[in-house]
């Protein structure tokens, strides 16, 4: 990955009426770098994309190019082009009318356009559905179609707004590969929106991880999970055990009643701060041998491992073992320092980390979040 | 399917059968029966020779007709975009503005126009009351055109709302995105998207249009005879059903033409919304 700046978000605040969408976000991306914006709906992530498409602008601070400033400028006179969400086909064209739609704008010479398409059909699979209607695709084809039309046109920078949002579970993760490829081939920025934590773990050099209109941690997808800034991103992010702890000098803290050593030091004598415990990295011990002790609650078979619930002193905490337990074993748990990672108190603090309430009915509803509703005001009811 | 439910599904249909036999294809029948016989019922071809006679009142009606779908056409569709911009409170009082003057009966409509276009009428009341020289407006051919623009707009308008009111805005920004400025997205994206409603406002507007009496009688001072003012005296004056229906079939046929052309259209840009 270069170094130099493609994108760069100065300050940049959006409101719409009391409701602020975005408080003095700064943000840089780097050139050819696959960044995810990363967040649950009405983060703010999606409303930062469609600023840097220029669909959006600021009530307040400053977007650059390549260090010229292009407030203003419209969508049409910036070298960024964008997957909507819904890919925004044009039903009216078929499938090469569609791919070629922009090149026909920049009135490039008939060979040169056919060349274009026919590369870029080729790069999404696609040779042999010029001819097509676009309702006679599947939404797999439909994506690869809007990809096609996006990147014919040779854009310096790629906005993705959930684009595998629409597609199943298999599918997604094919074009996953796929798209993380194509990135790669043709060397150009993505930049990433979603709210799908694993595809952005998955895809992505830099993560942005934001809620409530400001970003809560930018770094790559192993910073993100291994070192999460604070209980937000910790519970986000894969599952997190987050417990109240103390910091009772470096490199050892207190939580559960227990001391444990750790890794993390700079933090005051006896602050309070959040622990973090990934569920995979609890060992499951024999009771005599754990630092902690607790009781099994519920048990779900995952596949790869048991999900088990462990009560330990009232609050109840997720850990995944491959060894079975039975519900209502009493079980001990060992943690080793460089499983335990300690963050600072934040406003997130105490409002994750806790699975007592913890089901997969709950997380599922979660998880089905609706598209952002700041773009959908083009939907207008029938007449 | 079993006999029973064969049955079933007969029973259920007739009464729309029986509704089409009665109220289109009787009437369809008769139209052309008269067509072809003499008031003694005799086959014939003089009405259809007689035809020839009126070709002046029918091109003149096609013309009239194809002006007035036009100047319809160029009001409502930036009305209709406006319109469809709006949020959806501001939309439904537009939309129910556009179809006000719907409520009222359509004579009261074209006689108002008379009051307000007459030699002495409003404007050139107005007029002469600021020193400008009156205006003659009544009795022409400009006034019968707006007469049918007036009376036929909102079967323009609404139409070409309700595809644009639907329209997805994406597919706005994503011809914004490609680099389409103001006018290429409403010339490559929101015009082909709009056309079935432009088609059927068009066959809305050019089908009465080209059919209509009363307007031309009122409002071009009996100069300017559109087929429909014919047929009317046809049937209301010379009593001659048999002429009347000659002209009635004709312009049913031309009517189906021009639908049919118009239906092409729209298949070609063939939309899913």
């Amino acid at each position: 990955m270069e170094n130099n700046i493609i994108f760069d978000l100065k300050n940049i605040t959006v409101a719409y009426g009391d409701n602020t969408v975005l408080k003095n976000l700064n943000l840089s991306i780097h050139d050819r770098e696959f960044i995810t914006l990363l967040g649950p709906s009405g983060c703010g992530k999606t409303t930062t994309l469609r600023i840097i498409g220029g669909f959006i602008e600021p009530d307040e601070g400053e977007v650059f190019f390549e260090g010229k400033k292009i407030n203003g400028v419209p969508p049409y006179k910036r070298q960024v082009n964008t997957i909507f969400q819904r890919y925004a086909l044009f039903p009216h064209l078929n499938v090469y009318e569609n791919v070629v739609f922009g090149l026909r704008l920049r009135h490039l010479p008939e060979k040169e356009i056919k060349e274009t398409a026919r590369e870029m059909l080729e790069l999404v699979n696609l040779k042999g559905f010029e001819k097509r209607h676009i309702s006679s695709l599947s939404g797999g084809q439909q994506q690869r179609v809007a990809i096609a039309r996006a990147l014919a046109v040779k854009p310096r920078v790629l906005l993705l707004d959930e684009p595998l949002g629409a597609l199943d579970l298999k599918l997604r993760k094919d074009m996953q590969v796929e798209l993380k490829n194509i990135q790669q081939r043709l060397g150009i920025t993505f930049i990433y929106v979603t709210h799908d934590q694993e595809e952005a773990l998955s895809m992505s050099d830099t993560i942005v991880v934001m809620d409530n209109g400001l970003i809560q941690q930018i770094g790559t997808p192993e910073d993100i999970y291994n070192e999460p800034r604070n209980a937000f991103v910790a519970d986000f992010i894969g599952e997190s055990n987050i417990v109240d702890g103390i910091m009772l000098k470096d490199l050892y803290c207190q939580f559960s009643g227990q001391r444990f050593e750790c890794l993390d030091k700079g933090f005051a004598p006896n602050e309070q701060v959040d622990v973090v415990v990934r569920p995979e990295d609890v060992d499951v011990v024999p009771v005599e041998k754990g630092m902690l002790k607790g009781t099994v609650t519920s048990v779900t078979f995952k596949g790869v491992h048991y999900e088990m619930i462990v009560d330990i002193g009232g609050f109840k905490w997720m850990i995944q073992s491959t060894d079975y337990q039975a519900e209502g074993d009493r079980i001990g748990l060992y943690i080793e320092p460089d499983a335990i990672h300690i963050m600072k108190k934040s406003e997130y603090s105490g409002m994750f980390g806790d699975y007592s309430s913890f089901s997969e009915e709950y997380e599922e509803l979660s998880n089905a979040e609706e598209p952002e509703d700041e773009e959908n005001s083009g939907e207008e009811e029938d007449l | 399917m079993n006999r029973r439910s064969s049955l079933n599904s007969k029973l259920t249909v007739s009464p729309y059968i029986i509704w089409a036999a009665l109220f289109i294809i009787a009437p369809l029948f008769f139209v052309v029966y008269y067509s072809f016989t003499t008031s003694a019922g005799d086959f014939t071809l003089e009405n259809v020779q007689a035809l020839s006679k009126y070709l002046p009142t029918f091109l003149r009606s096609i013309w009239f007709g194809i002006e007035a779908t036009l100047i319809c056409l160029i009001i409502a569709f930036p009305t209709a975009y406006i319109i469809a911009q709006k949020t959806d409170k501001i939309q439904r009082t537009m939309v129910m503005l556009v179809m006000l003057p719907m409520w009222m009966s359509f004579l009261i409509r074209t006689y108002s126009w008379m009051a307000i276009l007459q030699d002495t009428g409003i404007i050139n009341t107005f007029l002469t009351k600021l020193g400008i020289h009156p205006v003659h407006m009544i009795n022409t051919g400009g006034a019968v055109i707006l007469g049918m623009v007036y009376n036929f707009l909102p079967y323009m308008i609404l139409p070409i709302y309700s595809v644009m009111a639907k329209l997805d805005y994406s597919m706005v920004e994503a011809c914004q995105d490609l680099g389409g400025n103001r006018l290429t997205v409403i010339r490559k994206c929101i015009i082909p998207l709009s056309l079935p409603g432009i088609v059927s406002g068009v066959t809305m507007v050019f089908v009465p249009s080209v059919s209509t009496f009363y307007i031309s009688q009122k409002l071009g001072g009996g100069s300017f005879d559109l087929i429909g003012d014919v047929i009317e005296r046809q049937f209301q004056q010379s009593y001659n059903y048999n002429l009347g229906a000659a002209l009635s079939l004709v312009l049913m046929i031309l009517i189906l033409i021009s639908m049919a052309f118009m239906n092409k259209f729209s298949d070609e840009g063939e939309i899913v919304i």
